[in-house]
């Protein structure tokens, strides 16, 4: 008689492989987080380095950016500013394109129009950004300067504008899933006390989407923030103290391609500076994505 | 008889404030048609000042010579490869990562803090600015690891970029597959895994596949990260053959190549002043823009034809 094959090594073969992809599933699962550790760690070490040599008063409030040159300065300012006036004026742009197109969308547009522009949409935000950046230095540009004869070739107006007609997709794809998501039933209510489409959807809807609408602006400058090559192309790489868009001026993450294109030996002071740039770059868009997911979170939770 | 024409009064007073009032409607009904239309006709301007720009340059030639001095005899050779070498690494390290970090947190992850943290660095990742990846892939995978600028570099960068689509998709597609088909997999003996590889992966395929696809198409075009890891924008070869004839046939030198891909190509095109240089870059920027739309399409495709067929 053939012994009775154990109770114990069944429960092994069909339980111990589970166990094992258990914990791989997690591992890959977990790599989220060690990416994210890793980013910061690699970020704050090579800054600590940088501001072993430069003091933080200095890179806050020093307002000039110099440090390939002879005469070294080492104050963020200018390469901040360019950033946010870029970001202002691709803002000008999307939000109220943006808007418009969103409350168009959801409460006007008919449903077979919407599932033809939706994809659309979708597939617009699958440009690459590197595209946007041609069309800003040799097509935006030129055409600016007709309108403004002394506008230099490298401007952050053609780059901020530029950059605007980019994320209008993403602004608009955002909000109108934020009026989507007002239920139909508020709608009713207004259209039974005799209100038109428009006031429907300027008096009730946008206002009951507004901590969506907000959050899809605020994601929309998270953005425009971290966005690379439009800037990097037509804006030009010379840092810029200066509120006028009619300028060229580098930003934080212009400032880091023009390093990289040169060959910076690893680990000098300039090598560092790049580090010290982009952490101030992730703490930027950290601060706009976690705001603008909390108000995403809040219209989600109202009804 | 006075009460009778007050009341015709009133209701003409009414039906012109309800007029005045639906004018707006249509009003702006126009203003969301143009406001669409001139996104859509200024990038449609757009597109075909890049293809009329760059249309002398896309011939036979274009595609199977290396960069030159010459631009009129410039190519995308090491280009095209590098790209598709490239996507290689970044297919192979990114989609398995994220459909098995997605199976994880959607069928597996307990409710505890761990899974909290792990979707709130998923979605965060999603936000972090391309270049700062590249950063990352600069301080960790060029020096720590000392991969140097090499197609490895790169694609694992990639990967790490794409991460957040993929699990995203991934996910979606999984919950999109109701618990009635686990359960009846439960009740014939299944075990969690048998579960999950025999019933919810085939039945989420196409959304995992679109999810893919789209990573993909964003990780073409992507420019920031790689020249941050220092890629080489003038080079006259390719990488070492993958296979040979000679034993032992295959070789993986390819991986630690230096190399370049399209749109850093076409960013060293671009930053020239010559005229001539500037319309191969529009041609190296069609192909691309061809590229990325075009599987861009097929996702969208793939959805929605599958989101028609599948009735639960």
């Amino acid at each position: 008689m053939t012994a009775k094959p154990s109770r114990f090594a069944y429960q092994v073969r069909r339980h111990l492989p589970e166990r094992i992809i258990q914990g791989l599933l997690f591992m890959a699962a977990f790599t989220a987080v060690a990416v994210t550790i890793a980013i910061v760690v690699i970020l704050v070490y090579e800054s600590l380095g940088f501001f072993a040599h430069v003091s933080l008063w200095e890179f806050l409030t020093d307002t000039q950016w110099t440090p390939l040159f002879s005469d070294k300065h080492f104050g963020i300012l200018p390469l901040v500013s360019g950033t946010l006036l870029t970001s202002a004026v691709a803002l000008a742009v999307a939000v109220p394109l943006g808007t418009i197109i969103a409350i168009y969308l959801s409460e006007f547009a008919s449903h077979r129009l919407r599932e033809v522009v939706k994809p659309f949409l979708e597939l617009l935000s699958g440009v690459p950004t590197i595209v946007y950046g041609y069309f800003a230095l040799l097509f935006v540009t030129p055409l600016l300067q007709i309108i403004i004869p002394d506008l230099p070739g490298f401007n952050m107006l053609s780059a901020g504008l530029v950059m605007g007609i980019m994320i209008i997709p993403y602004v608009a794809s955002v909000s109108e899933d934020a009026m989507r998501a007002v239920p139909m039933h508020i709608r009713e209510g207004s259209y039974a006390m005799g209100a038109t489409r428009f006031q429907t959807a300027l008096r009730v809807v946008t206002p009951a989407a507004a901590s969506g609408i907000v959050a899809a602006y605020i994601l929309g400058i998270s953005r425009a923030v971290g966005e690379t090559m439009v800037v990097a192309i037509a804006a030009g790489t010379q840092p810029n103290l200066t509120w006028n868009p009619l300028e060229g001026a580098a930003t934080i993450s212009a400032y880091i391609v023009q390093v990289s294109l040169g060959d910076l030996p690893h680990g000098t002071l300039e090598y560092q500076t790049i580090f010290a740039a982009g952490l101030v770059l992730l703490l930027m868009t950290l601060f706009f994505n976690v705001i603008g997911h909390l108000m995403r979170r809040r219209y989600r939770e109202v009804y | 008889m006075s009460d009778l024409s007050d009341t015709a009064t009133q209701v003409s007073a009414i039906r012109a404030m309800i007029a005045r009032h639906k004018r707006w409607d249509v009003i702006f009904s126009m203003i969301g048609l143009a406001a669409m239309l001139l996104g859509v006709i200024t990038l449609l301007a757009l597109f075909l000042d890049l293809v009329l720009d760059g249309y002398g340059r896309l011939n036979y030639e274009f595609f199977t010579s290396f960069p030159s001095r010459h631009a009129g005899q410039a190519g995308i050779l090491s280009a095209w490869v590098g790209t598709t070498l490239v996507m290689l690494v970044t297919a192979l390290a990114g989609v398995p990562l994220g459909v098995a970090a997605g199976i994880y947190l959607e069928e597996y992850a307990p409710r505890n803090w761990m899974t909290d943290l792990i979707e709130i660095n998923v979605t965060n990742l999603a936000g972090v600015p391309s270049i700062v990846y590249g950063l990352l892939a600069l301080g960790l995978f060029v020096y720590q690891f000392d991969l140097g600028q090499s197609i490895l570099a790169a694609g694992l960068t990639l990967a790490l970029l794409i991460l957040p689509v993929v699990i995203v998709a991934t996910r979606e597609a999984i919950r999109a597959v109701p618990g009635s088909i686990r359960e009846a997999a439960y009740a014939v003996g299944a075990t969690k895994w048998q579960t999950v590889a025999h019933h919810v992966l085939p039945y989420s395929t196409a959304g995992i596949l679109t999810g893919m696809i789209i990573g993909m198409a964003r990780a073409i075009g992507e420019t920031a990260p790689i020249i941050t890891i220092g890629a080489l924008t003038f080079i006259a070869f390719l990488p070492p053959s993958p296979v040979s004839t000679t034993p032992p046939f295959v070789s993986f030198d390819w991986l630690l190549a230096p190399f370049t891909v399209l749109p850093i190509q076409m960013f060293s095109w671009l930053s020239r002043p010559q005229v001539a240089f500037l319309e191969n870059a529009a041609a190296a920027g069609v192909v691309i823009i061809v590229m990325t739309l075009a599987m861009n399409a097929a996702a969208i495709w793939l959805r929605y034809r599958f989101r028609k067929r599948i009735k639960w």
